[in-house]
């Protein structure tokens, strides 16, 4: 009796909770389709009358696409390239002895005891400096330098794990560093590069203050800022906005229901982050 | 046992004294790749020079740089064009410290810490408890729960500002409801912060149930089997097995609240811009406003210089306070 009571207390509590976690969307997915009038009296019921054309005049134009465009440059750079650069960093701080490793070593994990948040100023004349204010590179390079810390702690520890034995046969078969590098390393490393590239990944895809200092031209823009933008011009013409918001939480539930396992697995392990 | 152990130790200095091949019993080399000989010396060498440098120098032009010139730039007043020349003390740090909408703004952060303690963890502590087998149910819950999380910053500051819109969103059905106009809560000084700190638990507290659920299946079974042979019951098990063991991933999640606070950007922009009065800033929107978007480098700078020192300080704090038991570097 006792038990069923606490299971029934559980289920009222449990549906409780994901009601208020998906009220939210569900009345922003169904906001797109509501003419005005029918906004500001009906937040949460269907459409009175379907409109579609919020929807359709977003996906029709060009800018939507665009900035999904930015943002997909933007984050395919910042991967693959703090992938590239990090595990060679990690893989010689892992398996080669030298001078001053630990020194490097350690330098290089610096960057955990601050948010990017702080620097950003001094950041940003240096980006001006370097010419590439108002252009992709001037997201792709600071975001890549402000990710090699965790990435490198945690392909190194991977790194380290690997079996020694396999790097010693290689090396009597005469493999030089760099293919047993390409040739035994990377290809064992798969899921701890799968979670790198997916943390580095959706920091890319989300990111808003970055943007938000360095790029003007609007044809520039990712889509966060492009998503602020078009809020600004519509103003509380909630409809265009709200299907706008819609459109750009589809990409991200699809990828969350793609590689849900390693979005967890890079939850957990970023732990190291701290 | 101990006899064995005995001869173990005494068989290679015993067999052939004096000699080297004595090592042998090693179970195995201690350097193994410097032992590989010389030749491979400069492929070493020669590798640590095409890998490292293009890390280190990004990492050095982008990260470790602009925190050092943050402090050179910070003893300036200096708009950002040309070099800085007017070197004027410790001018703008004291502007920083002594402005009351700066302080006002840790404040707020603090707040979103407080409420992650007291609001944010138990709840998604609770869920987390519900939900930690791997029954079907508990898998969608578990998903559901977690949506918020994976929207943008951006987005869920959007989201909201229509919910809080007084004219259309859900506030304004509900005050509906009871035939009351409704407020517009993002435009009132005393309640813009709080708006948004529900912002924050609706966003987040499916990450820390995420934690929690990991944290919850490190335990093994059978301690919470062995209690309830023992006769604990369902709330003893929580309170004096699962609690107390779950320990370190409550101290990580606290300060993954605490290091969230300090980095809070997005959705304050999205949602209040830190207004209305600059009553709902957090540390970093208020730099963003006073500094960036003004281009006060050197006002920029010395908040960007204190923020950094606040960082360390609470992290290293943390650490002392709470992470002492945790292996160093582990996860």
């Amino acid at each position: 009796m006792k038990l069923r009571s606490f299971t029934y207390y559980r289920w009222l509590f449990l549906f409780l909770a994901a009601g208020l976690c998906l009220i939210p969307l569900w009345a922003t997915f169904v906001g797109g389709f509501k003419a005005t009038g029918d906004l500001r009296t009906n937040a949460l019921g269907l459409p009175k009358q379907w409109v579609f054309d919020n929807y359709l005049s977003i996906l029709q134009g060009s800018r939507f696409w665009q900035m999904l465009g930015n943002s997909a440059i933007i984050a395919l750079f910042t991967v693959l390239l703090t992938l590239i650069v990090s595990s060679m960093a990690a893989f010689t701080l892992a398996h080669l002895r030298f001078a001053g490793k630990r020194w490097i070593a350690n330098y290089l994990t610096l960057g955990l005891t601050f948010p990017f948040a702080t620097a950003v100023l001094p950041v940003f004349i240096r980006v001006r400096d370097l010419g590439l204010l108002d252009s992709l590179w001037g997201v792709i390079l600071p975001q890549i330098a402000f990710n090699l810390s965790f990435s490198i702690v945690l392909l190194r520890g991977f790194f380290q794990e690997l079996p020694k034995e396999l790097f010693e046969a290689a090396f009597i078969d005469g493999c030089s560093y760099s293919k047993i590098f390409l040739q035994i390393v990377l290809p064992l490393s798969r899921p701890i590069l799968a979670t790198v590239g997916v943390l580095s990944l959706v920091g890319s895809w989300n990111n808003f203050l970055l943007p938000l200092v360095m790029i003007n031209r609007d044809t520039l823009y990712p889509w966060p800022l492009g998503i602020m933008q078009y809020q600004g011009e519509y103003g509380t013409d909630w409809g265009k906005v709200l299907a706008f918001v819609s459109l750009t939480i589809l990409p991200a539930v699809g990828f969350y229901l793609l590689a849900q396992k390693q979005i967890i697995a890079g939850l957990t392990s970023g732990a190291v982050k701290g | 046992m101990a006899d064995e152990n005995h001869t173990l130790k005494l068989k290679p200095t015993a067999s052939e004294p004096g000699r080297p091949g004595g090592l042998e019993l090693r179970p195995e080399p201690r350097r193994p790749l410097l032992r590989l000989g010389g030749s491979f010396q400069s492929g070493q060498l020669a590798t640590c020079f095409l890998f490292l440098p293009p890390a280190l120098l990004l990492f050095t032009l982008f990260v470790i740089l602009p925190i050092l010139e943050s402090g050179w730039y910070s003893f300036f007043n200096w708009n950002g064009y040309g070099r800085p020349q007017r070197w004027i003390n410790l001018a703008n740090y004291i502007q920083v410290l002594n402005d009351p909408i700066f302080g006002h703004s840790l404040l707020n952060n603090l707040y979103i810490v407080l409420v992650s303690a007291f609001i944010q963890l138990p709840v998604a502590m609770w869920i987390a408890l519900l939900i930690s087998d791997r029954t079907r149910n508990s898998l969608i819950f578990r998903a559901i729960f977690f949506v918020p999380y994976i929207l943008a910053d951006v987005v869920a500051g959007l989201i909201w500002k229509y919910l809080y819109d007084g004219d259309y969103g859900l506030v304004a059905m509900i005050y509906g409801w009871f035939g009351q106009r409704a407020p517009f809560v993002l435009a009132r000084p005393g309640w813009a912060m709080a708006a948004i700190l529900l912002v924050v638990v609706w966003k987040y507290f499916g990450f820390h149930m995420a934690l929690f659920i990991a944290g919850r299946q490190g335990i093994s079974s059978d301690v919470i089997e062995s209690a309830k042979i023992d006769g604990a019951s369902q709330w003893q098990v929580t309170r004096h097995v699962v609690l107390p063991m779950m320990r370190p991933v409550i101290v990580l999640a606290l300060f993954f609240s605490i290091l969230g606070s300090l980095q809070q950007f997005d959705m304050i922009y999205a949602l209040t811009g830190g207004g209305p009065l600059n009553s709902s800033h957090s540390a970093v929107t208020y730099l963003y406003t006073f500094g960036i978007k003004r281009m006060r480098v050197g006002f920029g700078s010395a908040l960007g210089v204190v923020l950094f020192i606040i960082c360390v300080l609470v992290m290293i704090f943390y650490k002392r306070l709470f992470m002492r038991d945790r292996p160093a570097g582990g996860t």
